[in-house]
């Protein structure tokens, strides 16, 4: 019980862990006596080799981040770092050759006469992909959200894309997409011809949303499925008993209330729309012209295909900042609609 | 707070030490000769393939105590130039790649690969003489050294399934070319008449699928066109040779339909074609499920031609093991395994390129078929167009021609378009 001489019991409350505060140290003055001098560094020596309960809680608090701190500095920050290193250089990986370029990379970019479609395609994806796939997500999900008999299967059956592997899923939907494919197959059965998919241009940005709808629609359902069990039945029925229609329900109790799972839906199906790849690469390898060369795929092709890696790189802070920029304003956004019970 | 400190201090200390360690390049202490582990890049998987390299390797370890290992490590055809510049710039080179002939003229002036004169040419009974100089051609860099060897030079050739012209009542490969029909135009009215008659494809371009477009020089050289001058500076995508080849591609796709369109497979080799152009390495795909002829790529309006694949072994230059790498090089391409590896892939060797050795090697095709169409096409055959910054290129190209492949395309615009796309780029 050494940590007895080192707390003033009365004066120093419990901290909510359960450690009292460390009490201030006794200093000794030359009017001091041996046994008082004796005491005190005695309690200095104890000190010194015993933590008191404050420091312990610290030291296990920084313990227990310490893993996800070090993948971070290893993962996130050094690699950022790098890149950002990266943008101002030329890296010919072939002649060995590393130069200092300083801001010739981002001078580039401005000049860049790509990179006003490629945005441009970005941000018809990623608008496409939002509303198409929280929109019917959430339609999935109210009708899911019935207590019907065998509902556990199309719910199983709807998040099972979600498992599947992205590019057999993708490769299988390049097949059904063919001129002769499964899809216009289906349409000559109906006397209608349809279109070659993913070799004109209107219609293979469409593909490949559509593509990446199905495929990922399946984990925001499960997510709106149990935000709105978490809706209180008591809340919907008083609505109900004040004479709420089905529609003002669900626009004035059931979407405020599940507003927090609308809110890191959208996050997460934002950030993953810009960082689409493998369907692009797989199904349209950015054409027809570049009409679906996404950010993605266009600083992958610079960077790893072309060789460019310090232009790549830049076109890599791009990404981050439009990332960046779009979270922290739907972070901000927030505060206007989205409801907290608290 | 003191502890923050000091943990900031160390993850900074950290990251510090490993950008230092990244930036550096990776290099490692010199393998000591009792130890050496020797990397291949390959983009073959095929087992048989492995198997004879393998065994290959296994007799070199056995003469040399200082190599613990030779691995061949398949990557994928698609991206296999990409991967394989990703492991350079990773800090994980192999000791030796094969290359890819778009790619040679970028590895080749970049300097990225080991002269390998001295060693081959210093080789006992290497017979470095025997290497033919149109196979060696895109692999001097240039000082004039040879900085890889050319592993597989594998002509284009038609393929023709027999039944599926019997079935659409036409003359079969060989009698079209004893009438004198065989000719493109003979080959797209063929292809059309089975496409009608049978709903199954006239002639396919193997592996073109509308991207990879260089596939298409098999076709334009008919036509005596080129995609740049020779000396790489000026496009020609826009003279009146490649116009017309154009012309008759975008015909036999949209207008005859003798040639399956954007969007469209067939696979010859399940019987789904009439024609293919394709390497001669292919013919192992053939199942005896029809009866098939090989032919020489047919004669176009500038006359008779023929095209190769090449791809070439190299050393990459800065690996710790180059010199070793050369060595083992030198082994698996000398005169004896070069006879072995002539079953899967057409030597560069003259002495070698005789209907004995091919035949021997090639059961499935008749020693006629390899006297008259393998050897002239390796002996005549000019390489798939290929230059500096090819992948850039390619891209450009690839994107340009996009607009050529609707039904109502204005050609000379789109390969103006092209010009005017990759321009630029061969000027640089």
């Amino acid at each position: 019980m050494a940590d007895a001489t080192v707390t003033t019991p009365g004066r120093a409350p419990a901290r909510p862990g359960g450690a009292p505060t460390t009490a201030p140290p006794s200093r000794s003055n030359g009017t001091s006596n041996g046994t008082s001098n004796g005491t005190s560094k005695g309690a200095r020596a104890r000190r010194r080799f015993t933590p008191s309960y404050a420091t312990r809680d610290q030291l296990t608090g920084y313990l227990f981040i310490a893993p996800q701190f070090l993948g971070i500095v290893f993962f996130v920050l050094v690699p950022l770092g790098l890149i950002f290193w990266y943008s101002l250089n030329e890296w010919n990986v072939l002649a060995g050759t590393f130069r200092f370029v300083g801001t010739e990379n981002f001078e580039k970019l401005f000049a860049d006469p790509k990179i006003a479609p490629v945005l441009q395609a970005t941000a018809v994806f990623s608008i496409g992909l939002v509303v198409l796939n929280l929109g019917l997500a959430l339609l999935l999900a109210v009708l899911l959200n019935r207590k019907v008999a065998g509902m556990t299967v199309f719910r199983t059956i709807f998040f099972s894309p979600v498992v599947v592997s992205l590019v057999a899923w993708t490769i299988v939907w390049g097949f059904l997409m063919q001129d002769n494919g499964g899809i216009n197959g289906l349409l000559q059965l109906v006397g209608v011809d349809g279109p070659n998919w993913l070799r004109e241009g209107p219609t293979a940005m469409a593909s490949v949303i559509v593509v990446q709808v199905f495929k990922n629609v399946g984990l925001n359902m499960v997510l709106f499925l149990a935000a709105l069990q978490g809706v209180p039945q008591e809340v919907q029925e008083a609505a109900r008993m004040d004479g709420a229609s089905d529609r003002q329900l669900f626009w004035r109790i059931t979407v405020p209330l599940i507003s927090p799972t609308i809110l890191l839906t959208s996050i997460i199906t934002i950030v993953g729309s810009l960082q689409v790849f493998a369907q692009i690469a797989v199904l349209t390898q950015g054409g027809p012209g570049i009409s679906t060369t996404v950010l993605v795929y266009y600083l992958f092709q610079q960077a790893f295909d072309f060789h460019h890696f310090g232009y790549g790189s830049t076109l890599s802070i791009v990404l981050f900042a439009i990332v960046l920029v779009l979270t922290v304003l739907q972070w901000q956004l927030r505060k206007r609609w989205v409801f907290y019970e608290n | 707070m003191r502890s923050a400190k000091v943990l900031t201090g160390v993850g900074l200390a950290a990251a510090a030490t490993l950008a230092l360690a990244a930036c550096s390049g990776g290099a490692s202490p010199e393998a000591t000769p009792e130890n050496v582990d020797l990397r291949m890049t390959v983009w073959t998987s095929n087992e048989d393939h492995l198997a004879l390299f393998d065994s290959i390797a296994d007799a070199y370890m056995a003469d040399h105590p200082e190599v613990a290992s030779v691995t061949f490590d398949p990557l994928p055809f698609e991206d296999y130039t990409t991967t394989v510049t990703t492991q350079i710039a990773g800090g994980s080179a192999p000791d030796l790649a094969w290359i890819l002939e778009n790619a040679a003229p970028d590895f080749v002036d970049s300097g990225a690969l080991l002269p390998l004169d001295e060693t081959l040419e210093g080789t006992e009974g290497y017979e470095f003489d025997d290497l033919s100089e149109s196979a060696t051609a895109l692999w001097h860099d240039d000082s004039d050294a040879l900085v890889a060897y050319p592993f597989s030079t594998s002509p284009f050739v038609m393929f023709a399934n027999d039944d599926l012209l019997k079935a659409a009542g036409l003359p079969t490969a060989a009698e079209m070319q004893a009438n004198g029909d065989w000719n493109w135009d003979g080959v797209s009215e063929a292809g059309a008449a089975v496409h009608t008659a049978t709903g199954k494809a006239g002639f396919v371009i193997r592996d073109f699928d509308y991207t990879t477009w260089d596939n298409l020089a098999s076709v334009w050289m008919g036509w005596g066109a080129a995609p740049w001058s020779e000396d790489g500076t000026q496009c020609t995508f826009d003279s009146p040779e490649m116009t017309e080849a154009f012309e008759f591609l975008h015909d036999a796709a949209f207008t005859k339909q003798s040639m399956p369109g954007p969007g469209t497979t067939a696979d010859f080799f399940a019987g789904e074609s009439a024609f293919t152009v394709t390497q001669i390495s292919r013919a192992s795909l053939l199942t005896g499920d029809f009866a098939w002829n090989l032919l020489p790529l047919p004669e176009g309006p500038a006359g008779e031609y023929s095209m190769v694949g090449q791809a070439g072994i190299g050393v990459l230059a800065d690996g710790p093991n180059a010199q070793v790498a050369a060595d083992f090089l030198a082994f698996f391409t000398n005169p004896e395994n070069s006879k072995q590896l002539a079953q899967y892939f057409p030597p560069p060797r003259v002495s070698q390129l005789n209907v004995e050795t091919l035949a021997a090697t090639n059961p499935t095709l008749t020693p006629e078929q390899i006297e008259d169409v393998v050897i002239p096409g390796i002996d005549t055959g000019v390489t798939r167009p290929s230059h500096t910054d090819s992948a850039e290129i390619g891209q450009e190209v690839r994107s340009a021609l996009d607009a050529l492949w609707v039904p109502d395309a204005d050609i000379p615009g789109t390969l103006a378009d092209v010009c005017t796309s990759i321009d630029p780029l061969l000027a640089g």
